[in-house]
């Protein structure tokens, strides 16, 4: 599958192993920035190259798409919440040692978890076939929309119907009865005219000397 | 042009390196033409602003004021980088960096006519979309790495102005797929071959109106710059910063503003054609123009938009942004994605019935 120059060097393995790094570098900083601001500028540091890893298997429409909502929404959001958090860092660390053991039993039946699921036997290299290269004419957003509105149609639906029933309930959680509050109308502030609280008054001007 | 360009490097040089350095080029030669119109829609700006309010404007740097904007990029030059005490130092520097990232790397997809563009990729209109997405980082780190409370504030309502008219933004260019069939920002504007009339800002009217306004919101001009009011934060976002940092804000804003300029003409008005297509004698005399005079024309229509808005409009108030965001613009987009799919699927003459 690897496409190499005439140079000899296998670019998208290159690229690939750039990309990876990072993944991995940032990973890693998620979880050990101190900062939770800069861990999660980390975070989105991840997503970008995940997306440049995806581009390489030639899934650009969930690459951008990742980019589009994660990094440009999602994230900002996160962001926009953490940075209004004021983080005491000493509190934050208090009890370090107190939960250590327990915090390195449950680390530990995570990691032997998730390699038992996501190992080689299942996950390997010779599991997963490389997928096919396609010609410049493919299009992965066309394949993507064939599929979903075709054979995964129902699971597509069901799963706007969640999402929909999600907003609607974020959003009745959010709403706040109107108390005492004086609430501004903006149609009838749009429909207002001038006659309706400006009067003009006509006055003579006056006459006498200077005050 | 490029293809003997092409020929004579490889005759010199190992094999990525000509792609590379042609690539190189082309990149060069959108990037500088760019900033270029940046300097002087500065100076347009402030020549078109002063004379709606009855001012000459800038008129003593060079004949008539023609050499303002290149004092300025100097006087910004030479100025010192103030870091503030207990900035995060890292963030605060790349902030800036962010911002103009983004803002040029979408002019790669652009279409300036029907053979130059840099990348011809298939999800175009997906690429610009995130990318224009990704500026909002540049004010949300700069906001907040400068340790300053006015700087956040200025931020926090940034953050949440784009958020809100994305998605206004991104239901336009799904009409505008819908219309068009594709993603290629090059098929779109062959889907409104034929003159004036065939152009998408008949069909598509309401998202025209509305891919335009959250332009403007999006790139937070007058009248959504709430995130730099000067009465009520002192300047936002870039209050701290001073020199070529702060420049380079400025820098992004107005490549976006083109960006947003130029991505309207050609989703909208036909981007290289020629309004006159199809019209017999009308169209035989303007056929010598060139089709990236016409784009850039288009372009220049909205830009001057851009500076009329600023100087008619009074700042918007939070609330009521947040309103015409959510309540109106969302849902218009909306009916009207089901309108234009209606047309498709009847083959609406003469739009959609190809």
């Amino acid at each position: 599958m690897t496409e190499t120059g005439t140079m000899g060097l296998p670019y998208d393995l290159i690229i690939f192993y750039l990309f990876a790094s990072i993944v991995v570098c940032a990973s890693g900083m998620v979880i050990v920035a101190r900062n939770p601001v800069h861990a999660v500028l980390f975070l989105v540091l991840t997503f970008f190259a995940c997306a440049g890893l995806w581009i390489l298997l030639e899934a650009e429409f969930l690459a951008i798409t990742l980019v589009l909502v994660y990094v440009g929404a999602v994230m900002v959001l996160f962001l926009f919440v953490i940075m209004m958090l004021d983080i005491n860092l000493a509190v934050m660390k208090e009890g370090f040692v107190r939960y250590l053991g327990i915090g390195t039993v449950i680390a530990v039946a995570m990691l032997g978890l998730m390699t038992a699921v996501l190992g080689p036997e299942h996950f390997g290299i010779d599991q997963v076939p490389a997928p096919a290269r396609h010609g410049p004419d493919y299009s992965n957003t066309e394949a993507l929309g064939r599929v979903l509105y075709t054979d995964y149609v129902y699971a597509f639906e069901i799963a706007a119907v969640i999402l929909l029933v999600a907003i609607i309930a974020a959003i009745l959680l959010g709403l706040r009865k109107p108390r005492n509050r004086k609430l501004q109308d903006a149609g009838t502030q749009a429909m207002v005219r001038k006659e309706d609280r400006l009067r003009i008054v006509k006055m003579d001007a006056e006459k006498g000397g200077h005050s | 042009m490029m293809a003997p360009l092409q020929m004579w490097l490889s005759g010199w040089l190992p094999e990525p390196l000509p792609l590379i350095l042609i690539i190189l080029i082309k990149i060069v030669a959108i990037v500088l033409p760019v900033l270029g119109c940046v300097a002087y829609l500065t100076f347009a700006e402030r020549k078109i602003i002063g004379y709606i309010q009855m001012r000459i404007g800038p008129n003593r740097v060079g004949p008539r004021g023609w050499l303002q904007p290149i004092a300025d990029a100097l006087k910004l030059l030479a100025k010192e980088i103030i870091l503030p005490t207990r900035a995060s130092k890292i963030l605060y520097l790349i902030g800036p960096i962010v911002t103009l990232g983004p803002a040029l790397a979408a002019w790669a997809v652009i279409p300036f006519d029907d053979l130059r563009v840099l990348a011809d990729i298939n999800a175009g209109l997906l690429y610009i979309l995130a990318l224009t997405s990704l500026a909002v980082y540049g004010i949300l780190i700069a906001g907040w790495s400068s340790n300053s409370k006015y700087a956040f504030l200025s931020c926090m309502r940034a953050s949440a102005q784009t958020i809100s008219y994305e998605i206004a933004m991104g239901f336009a260019l799904v009409g505008v797929l819908v219309a068009a069939g594709s993603l290629n920002l090059r098929e779109i504007v062959h889907a409104q071959q034929g003159g004036f009339l065939n152009w998408f800002w008949l069909p598509l009217l309401p998202l025209f109106v509305i891919y335009f306004i959250s332009g403007v919101a999006e790139t937070n001009r007058a009248p959504f710059d709430v995130a730099e009011g000067e009465s009520e934060i002192v300047a936002g976002f870039h209050v701290e910063y001073s020199g070529m940092a702060f420049a380079l804000f400025f820098l992004a804003e107005y490549a976006n503003m083109i960006l947003i300029s130029t991505l309207t003409s050609i989703m909208f008005l036909g981007g290289w054609y020629s309004p006159f297509q199809g019209m017999g004698p009308l169209d035989e005399m303007t056929a010598w123009v060139p089709g990236m005079v016409w784009l850039i024309l288009k372009t220049a229509f909205f830009l001057f938009l851009f500076l009329w808005f600023r100087a008619t409009f009074p700042r918007y108030r939070y609330d009521q942004i947040m309103r015409l965001g959510w309540k109106i613009f969302i849902p218009i987009t909306i009916v009207w994605i089901l309108v234009i799919g209606g047309m498709v699927v009847f083959e609406i003459p003469p739009w959609f019935d190809a």
